[in-house]
């Protein structure tokens, strides 16, 4: 059994290719210390982002969803970023009405210079999550259900 | 509706000009009105306009693009139909707006709570406000207050917001922008697990159809609905409530920003899960942060489909 069963929370980060994930990959050739929860998702832009990528994931189980981008007037593609923004926050906002706590979702920029922000992101959004607890999961998965009856009735 | 001749000689007076005028008339049952296609001069005369006609007929319009059509909107009708141009999937010259002052129309699912069996109709009288049903013999009056559709109590749009053609009077409407979204915020002040307890309870109950879908105006995407398609793979085939849920959330994402709220998805629900709740929520917060509404301006552009280099409500977090 992996020593960090039970201790780990699952949270995925959607991370954009020309900053954040160089910005992840600084703080790792920089050797800086990093909470292991997050499983990094590497997209083009914040704006390939489809908030409803974020919805999918957090009702496939997960416990929380970074999304990291370039910084606003930083875009690779000059303008990806403040669409996103833009879509993001509206996620955000929406979240609680499905009963998702809001604080399980977080968007932030960080450019591929910063690693040390990168820590400092990683750290705090892995800590707010285990504040959290794991997300209630949605039970009953009726495919699973009815394999179980099949398998019984074999 | 009192001017309703009106309306009709508007109607006569166009139809020549026009391939087809859309309207209402009466249904299978008293009950009940259907979408109405008046090509000629008799369908005129089939012309319903009253509490029954709930449908949105701007559902219609992107499909008959290039056609010259004529459409009898509401209030909340004719938002659509403006949002519709703002999008670029109607042409204003083709389409010709009849518009009237509208006070509300019925929730078919109110007078089947209060009538109980409402498979055999005899017959079904509206005024203003009273409807009085008789259903299997048995004589009912309900008061218009009682069976009035949620978002007509709350309406801020009576007549139309854009039309070539008014019949009757203008009706002034008191309701505020907050009035219209208690229910939200009532809603949204339940704990967290109550909420997300709630939606699995009601989303169980999807049985998939896509009338909501069907029903949109909005949902222009027909054919290429991601919920059947294979590539991307957003939706699975299992009845399962995440897949059901996850619909629901990609429909009201897909409305970001564009959402009417003439209630067409919740109404067509067969079986009355709250689905405006999600979309009254996005709407909420697109007027909130960008102090938007859809549908009634046809020159806005809508707040997701472009963005400000400094945003004046966004406010980035410190860390």
């Amino acid at each position: 059994m992996p020593i960090l069963e039970g201790k780990e929370l699952r949270i995925v980060g959607f991370l954009c290719n020309w900053c954040s994930y160089g910005g992840a990959d600084t703080a790792g050739v920089g050797r800086f210390k990093q909470p292991t929860d997050l499983r990094v998702i590497k997209v083009p832009c914040s704006g390939r982002i489809d908030p409803l990528f974020i919805v999918k994931t957090l009702l496939a189980g997960a416990d929380g969803v970074l999304v990291s981008g370039c910084h606003p007037r930083d875009c690779h593609y000059t303008e990806g970023n403040f669409y996103a923004r833009r879509r993001l926050e509206m996620l955000k906002r929406f979240l609680p009405i499905m009963g998702i706590d809001a604080k399980r979702f977080e968007y932030t920029w960080v450019s591929a210079s910063e690693g040390q922000r990168w820590q400092e992101v990683v750290t705090k959004f892995t800590e707010q999550i285990h504040e959290l607890g794991a997300a209630p999961k949605i039970v009953g998965a009726e495919a699973e259900e009815t394999l179980k009856l099949m398998e019984a009735a074999l | 509706m009192q001017n309703l001749e009106d309306l009709k000689e508007q109607v006569r007076k166009a139809l020549p000009e026009l391939d087809v005028v859309i309207g209402w008339t009466g249904g299978y049952d008293p009950l009940h009105a259907t979408p109405h296609f008046i090509r000629r001069d008799e369908d005129i005369d089939k012309l319903q306009v009253n509490a029954l006609c709930v449908h949105n007929l701007a559902t219609y319009l992107p499909s008959m693009r290039g056609k010259k059509v004529g459409i009898i909107v509401k209030g909340c009708d004719s938002r659509s139909v403006v949002e519709l141009l703002q999008e670029k999937l109607i042409d204003r010259e083709d389409v010709t707006i009849f518009g009237f002052g509208c006070t509300g129309v019925v929730d078919q699912t109110k007078i089947r709570r209060i009538v109980g069996d409402v498979g055999n109709i005899d017959s079904c009288e509206v005024s203003g406000s009273e409807v009085k049903v008789s259903a299997s013999g048995t004589e009912h009056k309900l008061a218009m207050s009682d069976v009035l559709s949620e978002k007509c109590a709350t309406c801020r749009y009576p007549n139309a917001v854009l039309s070539d053609h008014f019949a009757g009077a203008e009706i002034t409407s008191t309701a505020t922008f907050e009035d219209g979204y208690k229910d939200v915020v009532e809603f949204e002040e339940k704990p967290e697990e109550e909420k997300f307890g709630f939606w699995l309870k009601e989303m169980d109950r999807c049985i998939r159809c896509y009338a909501c879908r069907n029903a949109c105006p909005m949902c222009v995407c027909r054919d290429h609905c991601v919920a059947q398609s294979r590539d991307p793979h957003w939706l699975s085939q299992e009845a399962h409530v995440r897949d059901k849920w996850m619909f629901q959330v990609i429909h009201a994402y897909h409305l970001a920003g564009r959402c009417t709220e003439c209630g067409e998805c919740q109404r067509a629900c067969p079986v009355d899960i709250p689905i405006l709740l999600f979309k009254k929520k996005m709407n909420k917060e697109i007027k909130e942060v960008f102090d938007y509404e859809a549908g009634i301006n046809p020159d806005a552009t809508p707040p997701l489909m472009t963005f400000k280099a400094e945003e004046d409500k966004i406010t980035e977090r410190k860390w």
